[in-house]
């Protein structure tokens, strides 16, 4: 059987099981059992990759999304296992919508996996149009005022986003109509990638910007980044976890397709200062805000914008070196800002707030999630050794052979999030510590498991990368171009 | 023979554009829900022009589907939702309508030229002026969007930004995946209107809405 069908097939058996299952205890179970396997099957993929098929088709670049996905995923579910327990127990997130909520994960999975296997654009499209109905109902699952504030704003701006790609979509189709001919061949990436020369270049162009405009929306890019830290915040957490570390990924990497295939054009616009300048101000505008959050998970949703910002600007400035820079920076972001929602998750439930104000001093009354919350927001905050000081000083290195005045605007905007981070996780880490909420009736699990394997995969990752990996991302760097 | 079918399919796609304007200045939401049918009926008589023209039988599941679902069904829901919130006088809008049609004089304007322009290499002339029009569907839908605050009207926005992509989808000729991508809108709308129903979403939510701004935003910066 191939093993493409199976990865694809795993999630959906999973969904199917869950939605079955009303036992929340064991749907948190039979969720972390569905995502090993989809892991496994990853894993198998990943290493020895399957020929191309009908399904999709695994190049380097996929594969290092994919099995990153995987990982994070596996471990995601493992956190949510202890997250839900105390939700259920609050009467959070009981009943129907806790089984809503685990079959609604593994479609998660599934629509992800999907957008990233396949070779045709018009199934991503439709892949990331399920991830996000897929996210919008699970942010709206608290069914609180704020939650569907942000469910519906986040449906709307998504929505707008991807009705903006589709016609991106349309336009690349109509471009390699002439060319390629009509049918499924017009819309498959290799395809079009190989012919791409003789595509209009006009009609290359404008696609090309309504496909930045539309995934960029979902990337987060700023200005279009307003549904962002509304769905982070209101959501359960592990899906703010997922969200952050895994779909901006899937999003990115939808641009970074089809940056590939403009780039192989000799008329078309050059895509890297677009992205470079989209990168930027997302950096920047990122790093102001950061200041002026009061809510926990707000504040590392901005983050993510910033980080997706690094990430699109390093991948605009092209290169191996900048590449390679972007592909790192974006595996040790996953990591790390995943590991953070862990630890943030964990924290907001035992304060029983996400008010930052109201959460302070966790290093005394709970030092094992505090002291893990200081190393993610350390690595994080781009200190060495962790993998991100190291991305992020392989893109200031290759930004300055490109275009010295970048890096100053570049270094600039990591310093402005620097000091917001720096100030903010100092509050919640030292200090008298707050009071907790009331938790004899609802004990907090803390899965510090999963944060810890994180943590010290992105500190390992800042001193040594296991030489097959770095081959792997210096093969896909130079395949980005 | 080919002339007919080039002017059939610009009048069909004209009159779509010609809607969307209706749409801009209607000020209640019952009239405002029936021309969107219109543009929905007018959706599906070009799609199954665009079947009959290309020789393409599957863009017929796509016409039924705007034909079922846009003209009939959604409209219906939405007409009984309106009732049913007492909302059905007023569509308040953000911007009033002179500069809102003036706005959307332009953006025709600029996807003409934008779209000409690009496209003038190119042989298919089907292809390229359904495209110009159906951006124009999709900007003016937009358009609406922004300049509307009610939640009702903002879905039909949506919509309509819809039809124009739909429209452009089904010009293009020969492309693949036309029936997947419209049921995959089609369950998209299906839930914005379900949420909208359930949750009894009246207003948009507007960050420069002083009331929302207090309610929601007070403590969680």
């Amino acid at each position: 059987m191939n093993l493409i069908a199976l990865l694809l097939a795993l999630p959906v058996a999973g969904a199917l099981v869950l939605a079955l299952v009303s036992d929340g205890r064991r749907g948190a179970r039979i969720n972390i059992v569905a995502c090993a396997l989809t892991f496994l099957a990853t894993l198998a993929v990943v290493i020895a990759p399957p020929a191309p098929g009908a399904l999709g088709r695994i190049d380097g670049l996929n594969a290092v999304i994919l099995g990153l996905n995987g990982l994070v995923v596996l471990t995601t579910s493992l956190f949510s296992a202890r997250y839900v327990v105390h939700e259920a127990a609050t009467g959070r997130l009981a009943g129907l919508r806790l089984r809503l909520y685990h079959a609604l994960y593994q479609v998660l999975v599934f629509a992800m996996t999907l957008a990233l296997v396949t070779d045709n654009l018009g199934v991503m499209w439709v892949a990331i149009e399920i991830a996000t109905l897929t996210t919008v109902v699970v942010v709206g699952l608290y069914r609180t005022p704020e939650a569907i504030e942000a469910a519906w704003k986040y449906f709307m701006l998504g929505s707008v986003g991807i009705a903006l790609a589709l016609f991106g979509t349309i336009l690349l189709y109509v471009a390699a109509q002439p060319v390629v001919g009509e049918g499924p061949d017009g819309m498959a990436w290799s395809v079009l990638r190989e012919k791409v020369a003789g595509f209009d270049p006009g009609l290359v162009n404008l696609a090309f910007v309504f496909l930045l405009l539309g995934y960029g929306t979902k990337v987060g890019l700023s200005p279009l980044n307003a549904w962002l830290p509304d769905a982070h915040a209101e959501g359960p957490t592990p899906v703010s976890a997922v969200l952050s570390g895994l779909l901006l990924n899937v999003a990115l990497y939808a641009v970074l397709r089809v940056k590939m295939l403009v780039a192989a054009h000799p008329d078309a616009l050059a895509p890297g200062p677009l992205m470079m300048a989209a990168g930027l101000f997302s950096l920047m505008m990122a790093g102001v805000m950061l200041y002026r959050r009061r809510d926990i998970k707000r504040l590392f949703a901005y983050s993510s914008i910033e980080h997706m910002g690094i990430m699109v600007l390093a991948f605009g400035i092209g290169g191996p070196l900048a590449n390679f820079a972007g592909l790192l920076h974006m595996m040790m972001h996953t990591l790390t800002k995943s590991a953070l929602y862990f630890g943030v998750g964990a924290a907001a439930q035992i304060k029983g707030t996400q008010k930052l104000s109201d959460i302070t001093g966790l290093t005394v009354s709970h030092p094992a999630l505090g002291w893990a919350l200081v190393a993610g927001g350390a690595a994080i905050m781009g200190l060495p050794p962790a993998g991100i000081f190291m991305s992020e000083f392989l893109l200031v290195t290759s930004s300055f052979a490109a275009m010295p005045a970048l890096t100053l605007a570049l270094v600039a905007g990591l310093l402005l999030a620097f000091g917001a981070l720096a100030g903010k996780i100092a509050g919640i880490a030292f200090g008298p510590p707050s009071p907790d909420a009331g938790l004899a009736a609802a004990p907090v699990e803390v899965a510090i498991g999963p944060m810890v394997l994180h943590l010290a995969l992105v500190f390992v990752a800042g001193v040594w990368l296991p030489p097959a990996l770095a081959d792997l991302l210096r093969q896909v760097a130079a395949m980005l171009g | 023979m080919g002339n007919l079918v080039f002017d059939i399919a610009h009048l069909l796609a004209g009159l779509q554009v010609l809607v969307s304007f209706l749409l801009l200045y209607q000020d209640r939401l019952g009239a405002l829900i029936r021309v969107f049918a219109l543009q929905a009926v007018l959706l599906t008589l070009s799609v199954a022009w665009q079947a009959y023209a290309q020789g393409a039988p599957h863009l017929y599941v796509t016409a039924a589907i705007a034909l079922a679902f846009k003209a009939v069904l959604i409209p219906i829901a939405l007409d009984r939702m309106v009732t049913k919130l007492g909302i059905h006088r007023q569509v308040e809008t953000v911007v009033s309508v002179g500069p809102t049609m003036l706005a959307g004089i332009c953006l025709v304007g600029l996807s003409l030229v934008v779209m000409l322009r690009v496209t003038a290499g190119e042989a298919d002339a089907l292809a390229r002026e359904d495209l110009a029009f159906a951006l124009s569907v999709v900007l003016l839908g937009l358009l609406m969007m922004v300049t509307r605050r009610n939640a009702v009207s903002q879905i039909i926005g949506f919509m309509s930004l819809e039809n124009g992509l739909i429209l452009a989808a089904a010009g293009a000729r020969g492309m693949p995946l036309v029936v997947e991508i419209s049921v995959a809108f089609s369950v998209l709308i299906a839930f914005i209107v379900i949420g909208s129903f359930v949750f009894r979403i009246r207003e948009r939510f507007d960050s420069v809405d002083v009331d929302s701004l207090e309610r929601f935003r007070g403590g969680r910066g």
